[in-house]
C-alpha cells in the first residue's frame, strides 16, 4: 500500500519536475538541430533535418572565431584565477585555523565583509586603470581572485580545522621549513577540500558575466558569457544560432557536473552552512 | 573549532611565535595584497567618489547631492523597491519550495538520483543562457508557455512585457535557477535531524503532518537561516539574470539597484554610479545584518 | 609624408585635382586596425571598403573589430579612448555623442586633409571642436519619419499624410481592417523614440530658438508645447490600441520585417532601416516607402534629419599618414561607389560628386525631396545640442506602453538631462 502510493508520487514528481526542469533544456537542444525558418517559429517541435554541425559551424567562425577566442579567454581566467585561489586560500585558512592571534577577529571580519559587501565597481575600473590592467586578463584575474577568497578561505579554514595538529607539528618537529610543511604534508591532507574548491569555483568564475562585462571590455578579451550575450543581437533572428550557443557553453558545466556532482553538491553546501 | 586545540596550549604558541613560527603571519601576505588593493580599496573610494560628480578624470565634490538625487528620481526609488520585493520573493519562494522537495527527497521515493539531479543542474548553468531561453519561451504571442497555456484555453500574460509582472516573472526564473541549491543545503540538514524524534513522535501517534510541523521545521532551523541569508543576499545583487531578461524593462519597471548601478555607468554618471554602490551596500548592511541576528538567537533559544 | 604635406600646402585644391593627388599618394603599406559598431550595414560596408583599399594598395594590412552598439557601445569607445588603447580608425556617432568623448584631447585634427574640400558644411559643423574638424561621414545623411507599407496604403486606399490628423485618421482606418496600424519594437529599447525624436522638425517650426534655450537650461519638454507633442503623440497612438500585440517583445529586426510584409502599415524608424531591409527582406524592398513625422499643420511639413556616423582617426595611431589616406578613401566618390555596390543606397551622400544610382528603392527616392527643398528639413535636437538625457528610452516604453502620460514622461526627461547637463560641465545647470 505504502510502496504504491511512493510509486505514484514517484511518477507525479518526475512528471512535474520533467516538465519544469527537463523540457528547457530539451528545447535548447531541439532549437540547436533546427535549421534558422524552423528555429523562428521558436516552438516545440522535432527538428525537420540535422542542422547541428553546421550550427555549430556557423556559431563559432562568427566575427573571426570569436568564441574559439572566447573560449581560451575563458579558460584561462578560469584556471589560472582558481590556481592563485587555492593557493592562497589554503595558506590563509591553514594559519588562520592553527594560529591564534589578535587579527582573527579582524580577518574573520574581513571575510565576512567580502561575502555580503557588493564590490565598488567604478572605483575599481579607476583602480585598474592606474595599475595599467584594466582591459586585461591579468587585471581580470586578480578581481575573480579577490571576489572569491573568502568562500576559498571558509571551506579552507572548516577544514582545516578538522585535520589533527600532531601531523604538521611532527614535520615542524622534523626540523622542516613552514614552506615544505605547508606544501609537502598540509596541502596533499587538504585535497579533498581542494577538489570541492576547484570544482565550485571553477564553475563559478567560468560561468561569471557581471565582471567581465564591467572590466573585460573589448572583443579580444571577450569570454563565453559576454560572447554568448553579444551574439543576443547578432543573432535575432537566427534562433537556431542562438541556441547552439548555448548548448555549447552548457557542455563545461555539464561534464563538471557529470564527473564532479558528489564534490560539488558538498562544496556548495559546505560553504553554505559555514558563511 | 579549534578554540579547544589553542586553549590546550597558549604558551607554546605565544613562544613559537616569538622564535619562527611554523604558522608565519607572511602566509596571509599574498591574500591580503589582492583583496585589500582589488576589493578594500576600491570599497573605501567609493565612500569619497559617491561624493563627487566624476569623469573617471577628475571629480568634483557636490556633497550629498547624488543620494539625494536617487531619493528624488523616481526611478531610482523604484529600483530600490524593487531590490527588496526581489529579494523576498526570490528567498521566500526558495525556502518553501526547496524544503518540499528535500523532504520529498528525503522519503522513500522512486527515482531519488535523477530527481535530485535534474532539480540540482541549473544552478551550475550560465545565467545568461537561462535567461536568454526563458526570454524566449515566455514571448507573449510565440512563447512555449503561453502557446502551453493555449492548449488548454488560457491565455497566457506578458510574462516579461506588462509591467507589473515583469520583476515576478524574472523572480520565478531566479526561482528555477536557484532552488536545487536550496534543496540540497535542506537534505543536508534534514539528513542530520537524528532519527530518534520521529520514532518518539510516532509512539505519541503523531500524523505526517504534524511530524512535519512539529519536528523537521524546528529542527531544520539551521538550514533554513543559512537558504534565507543566502539567497536574501543573492536576491539584494542581482544584476545577470535581470540584465538578460529585461534590462530593467518595460521602462524601468524591473530594475533593480545593481541593474540601476550599470545603467548610470554606461551612462557616464561614475558618481552616481558609485553613489548607487554605496546605497546597496547600505541596504544589505540595514536588512541583512538584523536578519543573521534575528535567524540566530533564535536557534540559541532551542 | 612629404606627398601629404605638399598636397596640404596646395590647399584649396578642386575636388578632381584632390582625386588625381589621391591616386598618386595611393601606394600606402602598413597595419591599419579598425573599430566599427556591429550593425550588419556597418560590418559589410566597412569590410567593403577594407576590401577595395588593400585591392589598391596590396601592401596593407587591415584587421576589422566589432563593437557592440547603444550604450555599450559608447562605454566601450570611451574607455579605450581613455586608455589609449582605441583602434587606428573608428567610426562613432556625430553629434553629442561626439562631443562626449573629449575629441581636442582623443582625436586626430583632419581639418586640412584635401577631402574635407567635398565634405558637405552641416556635417563638417557635427565632427568639428575647438575649430578642428576630426571626422568625415560613414554613411550617407537619414532622415527619421514613418515607413509605411504601400499595399496596404493602395489595398485600403490611403493618401500620405500631411498633418498628425490625417496621420490617425488613416490609423483608424488601417485598424478597421483589422491590421496592425503602428508597429512598435519595445524588445530593442532605443526604437522607442522615434515619436519624439523625429518630431524636431515641428518643434522648431515653432520654436526655431528652442535648441539653444534648451541647452542654456531655458527651455524645457515639459513646458514647451511644441516640444511635449513628440511625447503626446506617442501616447495618443498607444492609447488608441494602435500597437502590434507583441509590441513589447517584438525586436528591431521584427520591425523591419513586420513593415516590409505588411504585417503592419506603420513603422516609426530612421531610414538607415532601408539598408536593414533591403538586407534581410530584399522581396519586399519595394513595399515600404516612407514620409516624415507629420506635424499638426499642413503648411510645415517637413523631414527631421540625422546626419551620418563618423570615422575618426585616434590620436596616438602607429600609422597616422595610413589612418588619413584610408578615410581619404572613404570619404570619396569612390568609397561611395564601394559602399553602394556592398549595401545598396540608403540617402543623399554627404560627400560632393557621391552619385546614387538610378534605381533607388522607393522608400529612398520618397526621402529625397526633404533634401533637396528649402527649410523641407531641420537637424535632430541631438546635433544641435550637446544634452541628451540616457533614459529617454525607456521613458518613453512607459508611455508606449501605457504606464505613464506624456506630461510627466517629460518633466521625468528633463531631470534626466538635467543629470547629463551637469556631467558635461555646461554653463546655467
Amino acid at each position: 500500500m505504502k510502496k504504491r502510493a511512493s510509486i505514484i508520487g514517484g511518477a507525479a514528481a518526475i512528471a512535474a519536475t520533467f516538465v519544469v526542469f527537463v523540457i528547457p533544456f530539451i528545447f535548447i537542444v531541439l532549437m540547436a538541430f533546427k535549421d534558422r525558418q524552423q528555429s523562428a517559429l521558436r516552438d516545440f517541435s522535432w527538428p525537420t533535418g540535422f542542422h547541428l554541425w553546421e550550427n555549430v559551424f556557423e556559431v563559432v567562425k562568427t566575427r573571426n572565431w570569436m568564441m574559439i577566442t572566447a573560449f581560451i579567454n575563458s579558460s584561462i581566467i578560469t584556471v589560472v584565477s582558481v590556481t592563485l585561489l587555492v593557493i592562497f586560500a589554503a595558506m590563509v585558512g591553514y594559519v588562520l585555523a592553527r594560529r591564534r592571534t589578535r587579527w582573527n577577529g579582524l580577518i574573520e571580519f574581513l571575510i565576512l565583509a567580502g561575502l555580503m559587501v557588493p564590490p565598488a565597481v567604478v572605483p575599481t575600473i579607476w583602480l585598474l586603470q592606474g595599475l595599467k590592467l584594466f582591459g586585461t586578463l591579468h587585471g581580470m584575474i586578480l578581481v575573480e581572485v579577490a571576489y572569491n577568497l573568502p568562500f576559498s578561505i571558509i571551506l579552507y579554514r572548516a577544514f582545516v580545522s578538522t585535520i589533527p595538529r600532531d601531523l604538521d607539528e611532527a614535520a615542524i618537529i622534523d626540523g622542516a621549513r613552514p614552506l615544505d610543511v605547508f606544501f609537502r604534508v598540509v596541502l596533499p591532507l587538504l585535497w579533498p577540500v581542494t577538489v570541492t574548491n576547484i570544482v565550485v569555483q571553477s564553475v563559478g568564475i567560468f560561468n561569471d558575466f557581471t565582471n567581465p562585462l564591467y572590466y573585460l571590455p573589448g572583443n579580444a578579451n571577450a569570454t563565453v558569457q559576454l560572447t554568448l550575450y553579444n551574439f543576443q543581437s547578432q543573432f535575432s533572428t537566427a534562433y537556431n544560432l542562438l541556441f547552439t550557443n548555448i548548448l555549447l557553453i552548457t557542455i563545461p558545466p555539464l561534464l563538471v557536473f557529470l564527473f564532479f556532482n558528489r564534490q560539488i553538491v558538498a562544496g556548495m553546501t559546505a560553504g553554505a552552512v559555514k558563511g | 573549532m579549534s578554540a579547544s586545540t589553542m586553549a590546550g596550549s597558549p604558551g607554546q604558541t605565544e613562544t613559537r611565535a616569538i622564535k619562527r613560527s611554523p604558522y608565519p603571519g607572511w602566509f596571509f601576505t599574498p591574500a591580503a595584497i589582492v583583496y585589500t588593493v582589488l576589493f578594500l580599496a576600491p570599497t573605501f573610494a567609493s565612500l569619497y567618489f559617491s561624493l563627487t560628480r566624476w569623469t573617471l578624470f577628475d571629480a568634483t565634490f557636490i556633497g550629498l547631492d547624488n543620494f539625494a538625487q536617487f531619493l528624488r528620481e523616481p526611478f531610482l526609488i523604484k529600483g530600490l523597491i524593487n531590490t527588496v520585493i526581489y529579494a523576498v520573493v526570490t528567498s521566500g519562494l526558495k525556502v518553501v519550495v526547496g524544503l518540499l522537495l528535500a523532504v520529498m527527497l528525503t522519503s522513500q521515493i522512486v527515482a531519488r538520483g535523477y530527481l535530485r539531479s535534474v532539480i540540482f543542474f541549473p544552478v551550475l548553468v550560465s545565467t545568461v543562457g537561462v535567461g536568454i531561453t526563458f526570454t524566449v519561451l515566455m514571448h507573449p504571442t510565440q512563447g512555449m508557455i503561453n502557446e502551453g497555456l493555449a492548449i488548454f484555453g488560457i491565455t497566457g500574460p506578458g510574462w516579461l512585457t506588462d509591467p507589473n509582472l515583469a520583476l515576478y516573472s524574472v523572480a520565478l526564473v531566479d526561482v528555477w535557477k536557484g532552488v536545487g541549491l536550496a534543496t540540497v543545503i535542506y537534505i543536508a540538514g534534514l539528513v542530520a535531524i537524528p532519527r530518534d524524534y520521529y520514532e518518539a513522535a510516532r509512539i505519541d501517534g503523531a500524523t505526517p503532518w504534524q511530524n512535519f510541523w512539529y519536528v523537521t521545521l524546528p529542527l531544520c532551523r539551521p538550514a533554513t537561516s543559512t537558504v534565507i541569508t543566502l539567497s536574501f543576499i543573492g536576491g539584494l545583487r542581482t544584476f545577470d539574470l535581470i540584465w538578460a531578461m529585461t534590462k530593467g524593462g518595460p521602462g524601468f519597471a524591473s530594475d533593480t539597484i545593481a541593474s540601476v548601478i550599470y545603467k548610470q555607468y554606461q551612462a557616464g554618471f561614475y558618481g552616481l554610479s558609485t553613489a548607487g554602490n554605496v546605497v546597496l551596500f547600505i541596504l544589505i548592511a540595514v536588512l541583512v545584518v538584523p536578519l543573521t541576528m534575528f535567524l540566530n538567537r533564535k536557534q540559541g533559544h532551542e | 609624408m612629404t606627398k601629404t604635406k605638399l598636397i596640404a600646402l596646395m590647399g584649396a585644391s578642386t575636388l578632381g585635382l584632390m582625386l588625381s593627388a589621391g591616386a598618386v599618394s595611393a601606394q600606402q603599406s602598413g597595419y591599419l586596425s579598425i573599430l566599427v559598431d556591429n550593425g550588419p550595414q556597418s560590418i559589410a560596408t566597412m569590410e567593403a571598403w577594407a576590401e577595395a583599399y588593400k585591392a589598391k594598395n596590396p601592401d596593407v594590412t587591415i584587421d576589422i573589430e566589432v563593437r557592440p552598439g547603444g550604450g555599450e557601445g559608447d562605454n566601450i569607445v570611451k574607455t579605450r579612448l581613455a586608455t589609449g588603447a582605441m583602434a587606428d580608425v573608428f567610426s562613432y556617432n556625430s553629434g553629442s555623442l561626439f562631443q562626449a568623448i573629449n575629441p581636442t584631447q582623443n582625436l586626430l585634427p583632419l581639418t586640412t586633409e584635401p577631402f574635407q574640400a567635398g565634405v558637405q558644411e552641416s556635417f563638417k559643423s557635427v565632427v568639428s571642436a575647438g575649430g578642428e574638424v576630426y571626422g568625415a561621414p560613414f554613411a550617407p545623411a537619414m532622415g527619421g519619419g514613418i515607413f509605411y507599407n504601400k499595399p496596404i496604403y493602395e489595398e485600403l486606399g490611403l493618401e500620405i499624410p500631411k498633418t498628425w490628423e490625417e496621420f490617425m485618421a488613416n490609423n483608424e482606418k488601417i485598424k478597421a481592417a483589422g491590421k496592425v496600424a503602428v508597429i512598435q519594437t519595445y524588445a530593442d529599447t532605443w526604437t522607442s523614440q522615434l515619436f519624439v525624436l523625429s518630431d524636431f522638425y515641428n518643434v522648431l517650426a515653432q520654436e526655431p530658438d528652442f535648441a539653444e534655450k534648451f541647452t542654456a537650461n531655458e527651455a524645457k519638454f515639459a513646458t514647451s508645447p511644441a516640444a511635449l507633442r513628440g511625447f503626446e503623440k506617442l501616447q495618443e497612438a498607444a492609447e488608441a490600441g494602435f500597437f502590434n500585440a507583441d509590441f513589447g517583445a517584438a525586436t528591431y529586426s521584427d520591425g523591419v520585417r513586420m513593415i516590409a510584409t505588411g504585417e503592419g502599415a506603420h513603422y516609426p524608424m530612421l531610414t538607415f532601416a532601408i539598408g536593414a531591409i533591403a538586407e534581410t527582406v530584399p522581396d519586399h524592398l519595394n513595399d515600404v516607402g516612407f514620409f516624415a513625422q507629420p506635424g499638426d499643420s499642413a503648411d510645415s511639413n517637413g523631414l527631421t534629419t540625422w546626419m551620418p556616423d563618423s570615422v575618426y582617426v585616434a590620436k596616438n595611431t602607429a600609422s597616422p599618414d595610413l589612418a588619413k589616406d584610408f578615410v581619404a578613401f572613404i570619404a570619396s566618390p569612390e568609397g561611395c561607389d564601394v559602399r553602394n555596390e556592398a549595401v545598396g543606397a540608403t540617402g543623399p551622400y554627404m560627400v560632393a560628386g557621391c552619385e546614387l544610382p538610378a534605381d533607388v528603392p522607393p522608400s529612398v527616392s520618397d526621402m529625397l525631396p526633404y533634401f533637396e527643398g528649402q527649410g523641407q528639413n531641420a537637424p535632430a535636437l541631438e546635433f544641435l545640442s550637446p544634452v541628451k538625457g540616457p533614459a529617454l528610452e525607456q521613458i518613453l516604453v512607459e508611455v508606449g506602453t501605457g504606464s505613464r502620460d506624456a506630461a510627466s514622461a517629460a518633466a521625468l526627461y528633463d531631470e534626466d538631462v538635467r543629470k547629463q547637463a551637469q556631467q558635461l560641465g555646461l554653463a546655467g545647470w
